[in-house]
C-alpha cells in the first residue's frame, strides 16, 4: 500500500477530487497548508510599500491506495492539477505499514 | 518660567473676562411652545414681516392662528431633518470601527473595535457633563429650531476694544434651565459630530495603545479640547467673530466641520502617534518602513461606504433646517468630492506604484469627503470635484510623507485623511466659495465669497482658523499625551504587542476560531 501525498494549487482541489472519484477513489483527506519551493513566494504592495509573501497557500491531499492503483492515481493527479506554470506543486509517495478501519477492526487493503 | 506665564495669562483672562448674559428666556421642555407664528416672519422671500403680522393678526384672527400652525410645522420639519441626519452621523461610528479594524491586524481586532465602540459611550458622557456647555453654552439659540435661546451665556474677554468669546457656561449636564427641546436637539446633533473627532486618534494609535490611557484621553478631548475650538467656530466664539471684529469675510467659516471636527481629530491623532511611537517592526533599523497589511480589506471598505452614507447627514444636516433647500446642493457636492477623491488617489497610486492600491483609494475617498465638509454649502459642483481630486492627491503625498520623512506610524492614515485634508477643506472654502449662499452667516451681511470670487479677506479668516487649530490642538494634545504617559503608560509592553492586544487589554479574542481552544466542553 502507498500513501500518495500531493501538494497542489488551492483552486485545483475540485478538479483533482472529481478526477479521482471518477477512477473510483473513494476517500481522501485534505488540509490547507502554506509553503514555498523554487518559486519563493511573491511580492505584494500595501500602501506603497512592497512586502514579500514567503509562504504561499497550497492544499495538501492525502490518499491511501493499493500498490497496483498507485501509478493511475498519480497520473490522474498530475493531469488534473497541472497548469504548466511555476507553483503547480509536488507529489510524494510513501510506503504504508498497515491500515486499520476503526469501526470494524479490518486491516490491510480491505481497510482502505 | 512656563508656570509664571500661564499664571499671568490666567490673571489677564480673569481681569478682562466677563460672562455676557441676556435676560433669561424660558426653556420649553415639552416642545408645545416651540415653533409659532413668529417663525413665519421672514421665512421666505414673500413672507410677512413682523409689522405685517402685528397689524394683520388683529384684523384676521384665524390667519393668525394658521400662521401659528405653519410656524410650528416649519420648525418641525427642521427638527425631523436634523434628528435623522444626527442618526446618520451616529452610524458613522460603525463605519469608523470597520474601517480602522479592517486596516489593522487580526490579533488586535477586538481591541481596535472596543476603542471605537467605547469612545461613543465615553465621549457622550464627557460631552454631557461639560463639553456641550463649553461649546454651545453661549450660542444664543438656533433660529431654524425656533428656540434654544436659553443657551445665552458666553465667557468673553475684551482685548483692545474687541470681544473674544472663549467658552460657553450654560448647559452642564443639560440642566440649569436648559431642559428644552431645541437644546436637546442641538445636543444630539453636536454630540455625534464631537464623537467623530474623538474616534479619529484610535486609528493612528491602534495596535499598541493601552485601554486605560485611552479612556482618560476619551474624557479629555470630549470635555475640553474639542468643545473649546468648536465654541470658537460654531458656538459664537472669537473665530466666528473675525468678520464682525476685523472685517475678515464672514469670520472663520466651517460649514460642517473640516476644521472643527476633522482637523481637531487629525492633529490629535498625529500628536498621539508621535508620542506613542511606531508599532514594533514598522521601521527597519535603517529607518525604511515595512508594510503591515490590514487583515480584512472588505471590512475596511464596507466601513468607508458606511462613512460616506453617514456623511450625507454630516454635511446636508448641517443646514440645521429641512426647509433650507440648499441641502440638495450640499449633498450632491459631498458625493461628487468623494468620487473625485477616490478616483484621483487611484490614478496617483496606479501611476506611481503600478497598482490601484485599494486601501489608498479608500483613504482618498474619505479625504475627498473631509475636504468638502467645510465648503460643501458654498461651492458649485465643478469646485467640489476639484476640491475632492486635490484631496485624493494630497492624501497620497501626505501618507508617504508621514511614513517616510516624519517616520510616524499611522496604521490607517488618520492624520493624512482628517488632519491634512481638514486643513485643505477650510482653505478651499476661502478659495472657491462662489457667493451664492451664506447670506448673513456669522452676522455679516452678504453671501460667502472666496478668493477666486472676489473676497480675499475670507481666505485670510480661513487661514487664521486653520493655524489656530494646528497650534491649539496639536500642542495641547502633545503635552497631554506626554503628561498622561507619566501617570498611565500609553504603550502596552512589547510582549503583549507581539502576541496581540486582544487577550491582554480587552480579554476577548476577536476571532477565537483561529486559535486552538476548548469551546465544546
Amino acid at each position: 500500500m502507498k500513501m500518495i501525498l500531493g501538494v497542489i494549487k488551492p483552486f485545483k482541489v475540485d478538479d483533482v477530487k472529481d478526477a479521482l472519484t471518477s477512477i473510483n477513489i473513494n476517500g481522501m483527506t485534505i488540509s490547507e497548508v502554506k509553503g514555498f519551493g523554487r518559486q519563493k513566494g511573491h511580492k505584494e504592495i500595501y500602501r506603497g510599500t512592497e512586502y514579500q509573501t514567503d509562504f504561499v497557500p497550497k492544499v495538501e491531499i492525502k490518499i491511501a491506495v493499493a500498490d497496483d492503483q498507485a501509478d493511475e492515481v498519480i497520473q490522474t493527479i498530475i493531469n488534473a492539477a497541472k497548469t504548466g506554470k511555476i507553483g503547480d506543486g509536488k507529489i510524494f509517495i510513501l510506503p504504508i505499514e498497515d491500515v486499520i478501519r476503526i469501526r470494524t477492526g479490518e486491516k490491510g487493503e480491505a481497510a482502505i | 518660567m512656563k508656570k509664571n506665564i500661564l499664571f499671568f495669562l490666567l490673571i489677564i483672562i480673569m481681569m478682562y473676562g466677563s460672562v455676557s448674559m441676556a435676560a433669561d428666556p424660558v426653556a420649553d421642555p415639552s416642545g408645545v411652545n416651540t415653533g409659532t407664528a413668529a417663525d413665519v416672519v421672514g421665512a421666505t422671500a414673500g413672507a410677512p414681516t413682523a409689522d405685517d403680522m402685528a397689524a394683520m393678526s388683529q384684523a384676521e384672527p384665524l390667519a393668525g392662528k394658521l400662521a401659528d400652525v405653519i410656524g410650528h410645522n416649519r420648525i418641525a420639519i427642521n427638527f425631523v431633518w436634523v434628528m435623522i441626519c444626527g442618526f446618520l452621523v451616529m452610524f458613522m461610528q460603525a463605519g469608523f470601527s470597520l474601517a480602522e479594524t479592517g486596516f489593522t491586524r487580526a490579533k488586535n481586532a477586538g481591541h481596535t473595535m472596543a476603542m471605537n465602540f467605547m469612545i461613543y459611550a465615553i465621549g457622550m458622557l464627557g460631552y454631557w457633563i461639560c463639553g456641550f456647555a463649553i461649546q454651545m453654552g453661549g450660542v444664543g439659540g438656533v433660529a431654524s429650531f425656533g428656540g434654544g435661546t436659553v443657551l445665552n451665556s458666553e465667557f468673553v474677554i475684551n482685548l483692545f476694544g474687541y470681544d473674544f468669546g472663549l467658552f460657553g457656561t450654560k448647559g452642564f449636564f443639560l440642566s440649569g434651565g436648559t431642559y428644552d427641546v431645541a437644546v436637546y436637539a442641538i445636543f444630539l446633533f453636536q454630540m455625534v459630530f464631537m464623537d467623530t473627532t474623538a474616534t479619529i486618534p484610535t486609528g493612528s494609535m491602534a495596535e499598541r495603545w493601552t485601554f486605560k490611557s485611552f479612556v482618560v484621553y476619551g474624557f479629555f478631548i470630549t470635555m475640553l479640547v474639542y468643545p473649546l475650538y468648536a465654541n470658537w467656530v460654531w458656538g459664537g466664539g472669537w473665530l466666528s467673530q473675525l468678520g464682525k471684529n476685523f472685517g475678515l469675510g464672514h469670520g472663520h467659516v466651517d460649514f460642517a466641520g473640516s476644521s472643527v471636527v476633522h482637523m481637531t481629530g487629525g492633529f490629535a491623532a498625529l500628536a498621539g502617534a508621535m508620542v506613542l511611537g511606531p508599532r514594533l517592526g514598522k521601521f527597519r533599523s535603517d529607518g525604511r518602513p515595512n508594510a503591515i497589511p490590514g487583515h480584512h480589506i472588505p471590512m475596511a471598505l464596507t466601513g468607508c461606504f458606511i462613512l460616506a452614507f453617514g456623511w450625507f447627514g454630516f454635511n446636508a444636516g448641517s443646514t440645521l433646517a429641512g426647509g433650507d433647500l440648499r441641502l440638495a446642493v450640499v449633498a450632491t457636492n459631498t458625493m461628487l468630492a468623494s468620487a473625485a477623491g477616490a478616483f484621483a488617489a487611484m490614478i496617483y497610486m496606479w501611476n506611481v506604484y503600478g497598482k490601484p492600491d485599494i486601501s489608498m483609494i479608500a483613504n482618498g475617498f474619505l479625504a475627498g469627503l473631509v475636504a468638502i465638509t467645510a465648503p460643501c454649502a458654498f461651492v458649485n459642483s465643478i469646485s467640489a470635484v476639484i476640491i475632492g481630486a486635490v484631496a485624493g492627491i494630497l492624501l497620497c503625498i501626505s501618507v508617504f510623507f508621514v511614513e517616510r520623512v516624519m517616520k510616524v506610524d499611522d496604521p490607517v492614515g488618520a492624520f493624512s485623511v482628517h488632519g491634512v485634508n481638514g486643513a485643505w477643506g477650510v482653505l478651499a472654502l476661502g478659495l472657491f466659495a462662489d457667493g451664492t449662499y451664506g447670506e448673513g452667516f456669522n452676522g455679516i451681511a452678504g453671501t460667502v465669497k472666496g478668493l477666486f470670487f472676489g473676497d480675499s479677506t475670507q481666505f485670510f479668516a480661513q487661514v487664521i482658523g486653520t493655524v489656530t487649530n494646528i497650534i491649539f490642538v496639536f500642542v495641547i494634545m502633545y503635552v497631554f499625551f506626554k503628561v498622561l504617559d507619566k501617570f498611565v503608560p500609553l504603550r502596552v509592553p512589547a510582549e503583549m504587542e507581539l502576541e496581540g492586544l486582544d487577550q491582554f487589554e480587552v480579554g476577548v479574542i476577536a476571532y477565537p476560531e483561529f486559535h486552538l481552544n476548548k469551546t465544546h466542553r
